[in-house]
């Protein structure tokens, strides 16, 4: 048990990562990356919101009637996202004020959602906490790694301290304003996922459809 | 999953039961942070308005240095002080939505693009010696480029010097018209002039490039942001806006007279 739990934890980090494999999750990665202390906190809130939404659902997963067991996994997710909302907005006001309404839309991160429903349905409920956990990490992950990406190059800083002085306040480095905008976000999820599969051959799909063999040009 | 889970007094029981614990939950969480969610929203404004005056001290609490500031609410189509709403939980963004609070703005007064403009505004005094004000600090809002940006714009004793202009809230383009939060373009504010001779008309505005100093008019013009043509645009009409027949220049013409 205790290989599959440090598996099941670290496993979705690089190996099943969510983003980088199930390519789930990507909406609120580019709209929440473009400084590192906001992708941190949302990272933080999809893991806690993952973990406990797979604690509760597993706890209760032999008492769920399957007919509705997708308005159950809802209702647990919601209540705690809203939670958690609330939770910033006493404790971490200007953060929560930058996340706005990407807070409540973790409801439709797929990541929750599927974790719920592919893990957590199926598994005792230590080991999908961890199994939350860990996909939490992997969503974290790749939010820093976008966020570090982002801060550094579109306003020349790191959690908000100045690495590379800007033109605008009378350095040397001219921002790349590129990387402020949502859409960036894709070409560097895109470029990290080429990065991860040619390091992790395993990861590419086969493709779906194969091209058949033409046979009736070549008698031609 | 056993298959007697699919009865309907089952499901029944199940949703009721999840549901009940659900909104208690959610409830008791709501409740229990209520105090500390409005405390962080009403240090937010307090900060923001002294942010605007240029009245925050590091090292020193906001609750201390909002102690200065005197915040009264003005009435906007008299031009006088009211009592009929209460200014320190007045909210400007519910206000334009609700009816009874605001007016519909026709299309051509509606300079700022706020379609809705309230009827009462808070203004914030900063009083000086012998009851005369020191500095009065004005919420102003309008449309930029792809935003409505709130912010105050704070004003000298002589209501014509600006002491400075703040955004709190916008979603301009990052690096382009988001620059308006930057410090070195705020600094342009502090000593430009709102009004020429006539008070009811403001001279103030936001030009294509930098503004030269030895230009007649160089006190009522700031240098534009660059690359963000239509959030400067935008800026230099809410400020009219605000500042005009239609805004504050009733008000501030009272306050002139001695009689608001």
């Amino acid at each position: 048990m205790a290989t599959k739990t440090s598996e099941v934890l670290t496993g979705p980090i690089v190996k099943n990562n969510p983003i980088a494999l199930q390519i789930l999750g990507v909406c609120s990665a580019l709209a929440v990356t473009s400084n590192l202390s906001t992708a941190l906190v949302m990272g933080i809130a999809v893991s806690l919101v993952t973990a406990f939404s797979n604690l509760f659902i597993s706890a209760i997963r032999n008492q769920i009637p399957g007919n509705i067991r997708i308005i159950v996994q809802m209702t647990i997710i919601a209540s705690l996202v809203i939670v958690v909302d609330q939770i910033l907005k006493a404790y971490a006001y200007e953060i929560s004020k930058q996340l706005s309404v990407f807070v409540g839309l973790i409801i439709t991160n797929c990541i929750v959602m599927g974790r719920a429903e592919a893990f957590a349905m199926k598994n005792p409920p230590g080991v999908s906490f961890m199994d939350g956990i860990g996909n939490g990490l992997g969503y974290t992950a790749v939010l820093m790694f976008v966020g570090t990406i982002r801060e550094l190059l579109g306003s020349g800083s790191l959690f908000g301290i100045e690495i590379l002085p800007l033109i605008n306040n009378g350095g040397w480095y001219q921002s790349n304003g590129l990387l402020l905008l949502p859409p960036s976000a894709f070409f560097l999820i895109g470029l990290m996922i080429w990065l991860l599969r040619t390091w992790k051959p395993e990861q590419v799909e086969k493709p779906e459809y194969v091209m058949a063999p033409n046979t009736k040009g070549a008698t031609h | 999953m056993s298959a007697n889970n699919d009865t309907i007094s089952k499901t029944i029981t199940v949703s009721v039961l999840l549901c009940v614990i659900c909104s208690v939950v959610v409830s008791a969480a709501a409740v229990i942070l209520k105090p500390k969610q409005v405390a962080n929203k009403d240090l937010d404004r307090k900060t923001n308005i002294l942010a605007a005056a240029g009245l925050l001290v590091p090292g020193k609490s906001v609750d201390e240095l909002f102690a200065q500031i005197t915040t009264k609410v003005v009435d906007m189509e008299t031009g006088k002080f009211t009592d009929e709403v209460e200014g320190a939980t007045f909210d400007i963004q519910r206000a334009s939505k609700d009816p009874a609070l605001s007016v519909a703005l026709p299309r051509e007064e509606d300079k700022a693009s706020i379609k809705r403009q309230p009827k009462y505004m808070p203004v914030y005094i900063v009083q000086g010696a012998n009851g005369s004000i020191d500095k009065l600090i004005l919420p102003v809002h309008g449309y930029g480029l792809w935003s409505t940006l709130y912010g105050f714009l704070a004003l000298e004793g002589d209501l014509n010097t600006v002491v400075g202009l703040g955004f709190y809230s916008h979603a301009e383009t990052p690096g382009l018209g988001g620059e308006v939060d930057n410090p070195a373009w705020k600094a342009l504010w502090p000593g430009k002039k709102i009004y020429g001779d006539n008070v009811m008309d403001p001279q103030i505005e936001l030009i294509k490039g930098k503004v030269e100093g030895t230009t007649p008019d160089a006190d009522f013009k700031v240098d534009g942001l660059s690359g963000a043509t239509l959030t400067s645009r935008g800026v230099t009409n809410l400020v009219q806006f605000w500042m005009s027949k239609d805004g504050y220049a009733p008000f501030l013409a009272n306050l002139r007279a001695g009689g608001a």
